[in-house]
């Protein structure tokens, strides 16, 4: 089993907004997640990532057999958790070359792995370049700076293929992509499904699950899953919206 | 007023008295005696063996400085500093010519290898020649062949004084004269040691000139003092490097650097400066009063000053170009890094009396902890320097919220024809940004050391290679415990 989350409460600033959250994703599955504005989706995936100032109240994350509720986030990273942010962030004048070079060193160091030497690590950000379409000239650039929204995603997902994760959380990367940039993003993460890992897509539509097919489908309501299912929940809800589940 | 006299008087009235015991009873010492007399200066100068000339020079000097007062108009706090509790010359007990580096002071060795760069490698990959200062003499030299066969002296200072006298004197005091400053004038009546450099007419100096200095014994102010003479069209490059093993008393340092570009000449000084800047509670620290200054005296002159501050308790230094030659060009490159109970007012000025001159100021300062950082800087345009341009940017970067950043910019534009540009920002590293590089698998220290690196790459990319691998980790280590 990848993540076991059982009960999980977790509030912002005492209110709370996670109330009693379960969910199971073994490995070689995608799970969708769905559901209206404001149910809670992107704090689900605060909570797992241990995003600070998401306060677990109650319930547990089990990442792996191991309970996480307490890890630093770094540690969870290099343990394997991904999050696509759904608004990556700018480092102004941290090239992405300076920036996954650190990244991997640390997971390696944390796992015991050498260090990739220079040739090695810019062989990886070549191939891994061209899983998600991505121009040449990304390795000296600021990480995310200046880039278009759809620049911002495929390098989410380049980052994600350079990190090999177990499991990836991928929190609305499909909001603000045109339908070309969707295919691209979809194509490299289909490239990464394997039997060892695991998704977790968080999304307000159907039109992304029609490239990742999910093999399980959840509606998230007032902070809890309150019905799930398998892919065809999803045009379920495409076709009635999701006020019948409230 | 009345104080002040009766403190001149009292003054003049302890040198005085000491006078009559005489000096040169002490001529075996390799210390002086504790305290600023007039005696301590004949002390100085009768040990270093220097000409009469430099003698009434610091005696001069040293009368000024009884006059004025140290400064308060900076953003800096500190108790008093007792000048007469300090001892304004100290030598190494033998002074020996060392052959290798194995001759060398282990713990400056071993200072060299915390910041990942030891004599050999420089010596060996950068091809730096490497003038060390330890406590005021210089003890080691190197590639100072290759330098003389392209014409350009590099040696200490006092050597200067006895091997081209007729150089030091034309140059010394001409940028920053011993009237321009408190700290200045100390300087001035004091100095005990530091570089001199040349480079002759056309010749472009063909490897990085690079000195280490050092604080070493307890309780000795350091006053070194450099001289760089840039002759028509030639150029050069150099390395100021600064690092001083952990201390509990506060220890004033006050340097003079003067540069002097002729026609066509282009003078690149870079420095990194990490001096011990006190423990977690503010004791203890290097007190680090500097006045460097340089002239673009001839048309199309250059001069381009770059710093990484990392280090000492207090920062008081304002590296300043003079555009005096028609066309001539001042940079000025700045990181102040403050962290802990640190204090910087750092900044420039940059005058500009040629017509069409430029100068180009970028300052990033970044605090952390309960720390002071300051931009101070004065653009001024002359009357006659027309067609002149300046562009200024000040960037602030706060880690935390209980530190501070201050921006004081003066701009004085004398005429119609010049542009200046001011451009300033505050920013703090966002929550975002860390939990990004966190989920990433980077933590927290190395993703600070990450942003705050990136913040300040525009400085940072006009270090000289080897510096700037050692700046880098510099800001990294100067920051660490800064958050959480």
């Amino acid at each position: 089993m990848l993540l076991n989350i059982n009960n999980l409460h977790v509030s912002i600033n005492g209110k709370e907004i996670l109330k009693g959250l379960n969910l199971i994703v073994n490995e070689g599955e995608v799970h969708a997640i769905m559901g209206p504005n404001g149910t809670g989706k992107s704090t689900l995936a605060a909570a797992i990532t241990g995003r600070n100032g998401y306060e677990i109240t109650q319930g547990e994350i089990w990442y792996k057999e191991e309970l996480i509720n307490e890890m630093l986030p770094n540690e969870r990273a290099n343990k394997g958790v991904f999050l696509s942010f759904q608004y990556p962030v700018e480092i102004p004048g941290v090239s992405m070359t300076n920036f996954m070079r650190t990244a991997l060193n640390a997971k390696h160091e944390f796992e015991g792995l050498p260090i990739l030497t220079g040739g090695e690590f810019l062989k990886r950000m070549e191939e891994k370049k061209q899983l998600v379409e991505i121009q040449a000239k990304l390795n000296n650039r600021s990480v995310n700076e200046g880039f278009s929204g759809g620049e911002k995603k495929k390098n989410e997902i380049f980052q994600m293929a350079m990190l090999e994760p177990a499991l990836a959380i991928l929190d609305e990367t499909d909001s603000g992509l045109d339908i070309d940039a969707l295919k691209v993003v979809a194509k490299g993460v289909n490239a990464l499904r394997s039997n060892d890992n695991g998704f977790v897509v968080i999304t307000h539509y159907q039109r992304l699950l029609d490239f990742i097919v999910p093999d399980f489908v959840h509606v998230m309501y007032d902070g809890r899953i309150v019905k799930s299912g398998g892919k065809e929940l999803a045009f379920e809800l495409e076709e009635k919206g999701y006020d019948w589940l409230k | 007023m009345n104080e002040d006299k009766d403190q001149n008087n009292i003054l003049e009235e302890v040198t005085s008295k000491e006078y009559q015991y005489g000096f040169y009873t002490n001529i075996e010492m390799d210390t002086a005696a504790v305290g600023l007399t007039e005696e301590t200066i004949r002390f100085i100068s009768a040990k270093k063996n220097e000409p009469e000339w430099l003698l009434e020079f610091r005696l001069k000097a040293f009368q000024h400085w009884l006059t004025i007062e140290e400064p308060t108009w900076a953003h800096l706090h500190h108790p008093p500093i007792k000048y007469q509790d300090i001892i304004y010359y100290a030598a190494p007990k033998k002074k020996k010519q060392l052959e290798s580096l194995n001759e060398v002071d282990p713990e400056l060795l071993d200072t060299f290898k915390k910041l990942g760069i030891s004599l050999e490698e420089q010596k060996v990959l950068a091809g730096v020649a490497v003038d060390a200062v330890i406590d005021s003499v210089s003890v080691k030299t190197t590639f100072r062949e290759t330098l003389s066969k392209h014409g350009i002296i590099f040696c200490s200072f006092s050597e200067a004084v006895q091997e081209y006298p007729e150089l030091v004197k034309k140059y010394m005091g001409s940028v920053v004269p011993y009237r321009d400053n408190f700290f200045a004038a100390l300087n001035s009546a004091v100095f005990s040691d530091g570089s001199f450099c040349y480079i002759p007419k056309g010749v472009h100096c063909p490897m990085e000139l690079s000195t280490y200095f050092r604080i070493n014994a307890a309780n000795t102010g350091q006053f070194e003092r450099t001289l760089l003479v840039a002759d028509e069209d030639a150029y050069v490059s150099y390395l100021e490097g600064c690092t001083a093993p952990q201390r509990d008393e506060n220890q004033l340092h006050a340097a003079i650097v003067e540069i002097i570009a002729e026609a066509g000449a282009e003078v690149k000084y870079s420095t990194v400066q990490n001096w011990y800047p006190g423990d977690k509670n503010g004791k203890g620290g290097i007190y680090n009063f500097v006045t460097k200054r340089g002239i673009c005296k001839g048309d199309h002159s250059k001069i381009s000053w770059t710093q990484v501050e990392t280090g000492s308790a207090i920062t008081w230094k304002y590296p300043s170009c003079i555009l005096k030659g028609d066309h001539s060009i001042g940079e000025f490159y700045s990181v102040a890094v403050t962290n802990h109970y640190q204090q910087a007012d750092t900044g420039t000025k940059m005058i500009h009396l040629g017509k069409n001159t430029k100068s180009t100021i970028i300052s990033k300062g970044i605090s952390a902890g309960f720390s002071n950082n300051s931009y101070r800087g004065m653009v001024r345009i002359a009357k006659k320097a027309s067609n002149s341009r300046n562009f200024s940017q000040c960037d602030s970067l706060l880690l935390g919220s209980k530190c501070g950043a201050h921006t004081f910019p003066y701009i004085n534009a004398g005429n119609e024809t010049s542009v200046v540009e001011h451009e300033a920002t505050t920013s703090k590293i966002s929550e975002d940004q860390l939990f990004y590089c966190q989920q990433r698998g980077i933590d927290s220290e190395k993703a600070i050391g990450l942003i705050v690196n990136g913040y300040a790459k525009e400085v940072l990319n006009k270090l000289p290679m080897e510096f700037a691998v050692e700046a880098q980790k510099l800001l990294a280590i100067t920051l660490e415990g800064s958050v959480g």
